[in-house]
């Protein structure tokens, strides 16, 4: 491959992973911008998604490639499965973990979050045990070469569903009455309560949102990698997390771009870096985000200071 | 003592073993801390209770950021490691260095504290949760670099063969009773040196920023320089932390420092008591032995039961395993149900119980005239 | 009479806004300065500006002659500023003490060796610390509630906290933001006798944002107006309260007009 080539294979490896990354960051901005909370368990449900993926397969009896038409139904199936079930899961979090904690000091629910993420952690654990498992190869993943640039059929799936999840929410946010609620809530909380709209029930959504988003992260990595695994969670969701930072906390479009440059940043430093220190320097943009530009490419002007 | 000194000391918050009966349970713990050993003559008791005390040493460090400056730093361990890192690098064959160990102890405590600085001086004046996660990409930061430099750290296997303590001719060995000791004073100093500055304007301004920062700084506390002074004390305990450990470990690998050991920690503060000294101290031993002792004792007496009962999947019960679940529900629990902690501070009882008098002034508040408020 | 503080032509913008426009003033060593108008006039900005909560869009800040500027709060402290807030902001799980203590901070040198070693220097400076923490409230009437937390305090009493707070810090200027708010008549006239005092005894210059007019116009030695951010007058009290411009913006928005004799209680 000439250098050429293998620069624009790793921008295309980059863009997968990147809207891997940007389906997770989605559920970050998104909370935050509404209740100003670092969810640190969203990470750890992106991993619950992957493996709700894995039990309806299982239960639908995919064991290998399905071949013909099925193969749309059956992902489709499962996709809407793992959303459903995440989606949930974010809203049950909200309401037994967070919720409660609405007037307490930040710190508080940001305690609480860990200790969810440790829950959700152990518990897929100890039911999955302390190694990757194997994720049915669900589709068939032919590949289009373009002279020695690889693009698999799986990428461009990626890359649709995402585009896919990413324009079904903006329409939400911007058109619809739910929508709507929910922007006036992140900008005014006191306000838009005055104007009649449920705050408790308007978080709820914003946290089954993004919970279902990452959960269809998490079936579509499955699908991609082929294996799921209890860890996966931390280390992607602090990756999602820095995208989202990049990218502006709490701005939709921010997450978008912030996770394709993450994963950019992450494929073409795999390749020209070192693969040993890719989390490293992932981390490390995440430390210079906050301390120069905490409002990110995209953000609004958010307080840096406390107080 | 002048009259109004006198009177100034008496309205100064109690603090725990100011009256007899908290003098008499503080000296009845430190009697029995040091008779432990021969109470219990398992040296892997013992063994584990002084790894148990270096943890108690590391959640009092914490406790001093998240408990006393109100600053939740979830990359704690980062600076357990580099004192670890310390010692491997000064103390062993290694580079043929071999520093005192007791040289150590202050070297790495400075060392950790300038890592801390280093940190805490661009980072300390964002917003409490960037914070926290700023911490957390330095904890996940150090270890990896750790793990891959090589050259210096020999990478996974990490830096055996470190050099034990030695007192005169008397060489510590493997032997975990004088590490045990060495620990309990070690925790006794630092308890008090704790003490001393939280009972000074030092301690008064940690508690007023955590108040209310805003106000703080209107009354002239340099916010980011106190809170930089809790970050680098904390640290500095953390690298102490880490010298005892992998002195008495032989060992130093990446492995313990991960974002997972700043959590164990957290929670050690959490359950405690988040600014509470006693509190901390509980918490870290209830947690510690927890995972090193309780659960794998009920581990044996599962299986023991499940081979007397036949009952199946009791033998295949590992307790071990929900270290990090019970880890997790004890800080969910405690933040939703008892964020004072289990033994809440004098201060906190306070809050919660207005007295008598308090009660009986607030319901004649808005029209009796007192008779102090003259202007004199 | 020298100048203490000279504050020319500071503007604030907030984005579009603009809540401080071009408001020059200058206050005398050992003033009363009273600063009104309407709600929503910029007078709580411009105090975020003097004690450097924000640094003005434009403008120069001279205080004791020399320019305070770009200083962080802590700082200006030190220069001789201290202030109370309008939404009381005391440290409220801190005792009565402990407040007044923070206070004394950056008059208190500190030094962790001497703590730690707890030497003789350091023991001495916490005692005389506390002995004039308890001179303080005993100057605003709280002495006997000295242990008593902060937020436990009836609110009368937590204002008279904040100003010993305030006064902890050995301010050559007293920033005070209505202070009588939330008081009644016979309060207000004690805290009016107080601020005379403060500057008879202690030689402390005030200036203080107030919406109760009995208060400002019986203690004030100069009465500057702002309105929408703007300067609009600035005298003796006399001047002020016949000039029709000032009487325009308060009754033109029909809030709480000026009291001048009636006996109500201070409007929020």
């Amino acid at each position: 491959m000439s250098p050429f080539e293998l620069v624009v294979q790793q921008l295309i490896n980059g863009l997968s992973l990147g809207a891997i990354y940007a389906l997770i960051a989605l559920g970050y901005t998104m909370v935050y911008g509404i209740i100003e909370l670092i969810n640190f368990a969203h990470g750890d449900v992106f991993m619950v998604g992957s493996f709700v993926a894995l039990l309806i397969a299982g239960g639908l009896g995919v064991t290998g490639t399905v071949s013909g038409p099925m193969v749309a139904v059956v992902m489709f199936v499962i996709l809407v499965g793992s959303m459903l079930a995440t989606g949930l899961l974010g809203m049950l979090i909200e309401r037994a973990a967070y919720r409660p904690l609405r007037h307490a000091p930040r710190l508080a629910p940001l305690i609480t979050a860990i200790g969810v993420s440790f829950i959700l952690q152990n518990v897929v654990q100890l039911r999955a045990g302390p190694s990757p498992v194997s994720f049915p190869d669900v589709m068939p993943n032919p590949v289009i070469l373009a002279g020695n640039v690889i693009i698999s059929a799986k990428q461009l799936m990626i890359i649709f569903v995402s585009i896919a999840m990413m324009a079904g929410l903006q329409w939400f946010v911007l058109k619809t009455r739910l929508g709507r609620a929910m922007r006036a809530t992140a900008q005014d909380r006191q306000a838009a309560s005055l104007m009649g709209i449920n705050i408790n029930s308007t978080i709820a959504l914003t946290f089954f949102i993004g919970s279902a988003l990452a959960g269809a992260g998490g079936f579509v990595f499955g699908v991609y990698y082929n294996s799921v695994w209890f860890i996966n969670g931390y280390i992607a969701g602090l990756k999602a997390f820095t995208a989202a930072v990049l990218g502006g906390i709490g701005n939709i479009a921010g997450a978008m771009i912030g996770g394709v440059l993450i994963g950019l940043l992450e494929a073409l430093s795999a390749q020209y870096v070192s693969e040993r220190y890719v989390d490293a320097i992932v981390f490390a943009i995440l430390i210079l985000v906050l301390v120069f530009r905490p409002s990110g490419l995209l953000g609004q002007h958010l307080p840096e200071s406390a107080g | 003592m002048s009259e109004p000194a006198a009177v100034a000391k008496a309205t100064m918050f109690p603090r725990f073993g100011s009256d007899l009966k908290s003098k008499a349970l503080l000296g009845a713990v430190i009697v029995l801390a040091i008779l432990y050993p021969i109470l219990d003559s398992n040296a892997s008791h013992v063994s584990s209770a002084a790894d148990a005390g270096v943890f108690v040493l590391l959640a009092l460090g914490l406790n001093i950021v998240v408990g006393y400056a109100g600053l939740l730093d979830l990359g704690y361990a980062a600076f357990f490691a580099i004192g670890s890192y310390a010692y491997g690098f000064l103390a062993s064959p290694r580079f043929g260095i071999h520093l005192a160990f007791w040289l150590m102890l202050p070297i790495a405590g400075i060392i950790a504290a300038i890592f801390g600085i280093i940190l805490g001086a661009p980072t300390l004046r964002l917003r409490g949760d960037y914070l926290a996660i700023v911490t957390l990409g330095f904890g996940e930061i150090v270890p990896v670099i750790f793990l891959n430099a090589d050259k210096y750290t020999n990478g996974p296997n990490g830096i055996n063969a470190l050099d034990p303590p030695v007192v005169g001719s008397y060489n510590f060995g493997h032997n975990p009773l004088p590490y045990y000791f060495v620990v309990l004073f070690l925790i006794a100093l630092i308890v008090i040196i704790i003490r001393r500055l939280r009972d000074s304007p030092l301690g008064r301004a940690w508690m007023a920023i955590r108040e209310d920062e805003v106000a703080a700084a209107a009354m002239g506390i340099d916010t980011v320089k106190t809170k930089l002074f809790a970050f680098a004390i904390g640290a500095s305990f953390s690298g102490i932390g880490g010298v005892v450990y992998s002195s008495k470990l032989g060992l130093v690998t990446p492995d313990n420092f991960r974002f997972s050991t700043s959590a164990f920690i957290l929670s050690m503060v959490v359950l405690g008591g988040m600014g509470n000294i006693p509190g901390v101290i509980l918490g870290a031993v209830i947690l510690f032995e927890l995972q090193s002792l309780i659960l794998t004792q009920m581990t044996i007496w599962s299986h023991q039961l499940g081979a007397f009962t036949h009952i199946g999947f009791l033998d295949q019960l590992d307790f071990v395993n929900l270290k990090f679940l019970l880890y997790g529900l004890a800080l969910v629990l405690m933040m939703l149900f008892r964020p004072e902690g289990l033994l809440p501070s004098a201060r906190r009882r306070m809050e919660l119980h207005a007295t008598p008098e308090v009660a009986a002034s607030e319901s004649q508040e808005l029209y009796d005239v007192s008779t102090e408020a003259q202007s004199a | 009479m020298s100048a203490l503080l000279e504050a020319k032509q500071i503007v604030k913008q907030f984005g579009g806004l603009r809540a401080v426009n071009d408001v020059s003033l200058t206050i005398e060593h050992g003033q009363v300065f009273g600063l009104i108008g309407p709600n929503g006039a910029g007078k709580t900005t411009f105090f975020n500006v003097i004690t450097g909560l924000f640094p003005p869009t434009s403008g120069e800040l001279l205080f004791d002659g020399r320019s305070i500027i770009g200083l962080k709060p802590h700082q200006i402290v030190d220069r001789g500023i201290a202030r109370t807030f309008q939404n009381i902001r005391l440290f409220a799980n801190m005792s009565a003490l402990e407040n007044v203590l923070v206070g004394q901070h950056v008059r208190l040198r500190f030094n962790p060796v001497e703590a730690v070693l707890k030497l003789p220097a350091f023991v001495h400076q916490e005692q005389r610390a506390a002995e004039r923490a308890l001179d303080l409230l005993s100057l605003v009437g709280l002495r006997g509630k000295a242990d008593e937390l902060a937020r436990n305090l009836p609110y009368g009493d937590q204002r008279r906290l904040e100003i010993a707070r305030a006064l902890a810090t050995d301010p050559k200027m007293l920033l005070l933001d209505e202070p009588t708010a939330g008081m009644n008549p016979q309060e207000s006239r004690e805290l009016t006798d107080f601020i005379r005092h403060l500057r008879h005894e202690l030689d402390l210059t005030v200036l203080l944002i107030e919406h109760d007019m009995k208060v400002v116009m019986g203690v004030s030695d100069v009465v500057a107006v702002l309105d929408y951010g703007e300067k609009i007058a600035e005298g003796p009290p006399a001047a002020i309260q016949s000039n029709e411009r000032v009487i325009e913006a308060y009754l033109g928005r029909g809030i709480e007009g000026l009291m001048l004799e009636d006996e109500t209680p201070g409007a929020a």
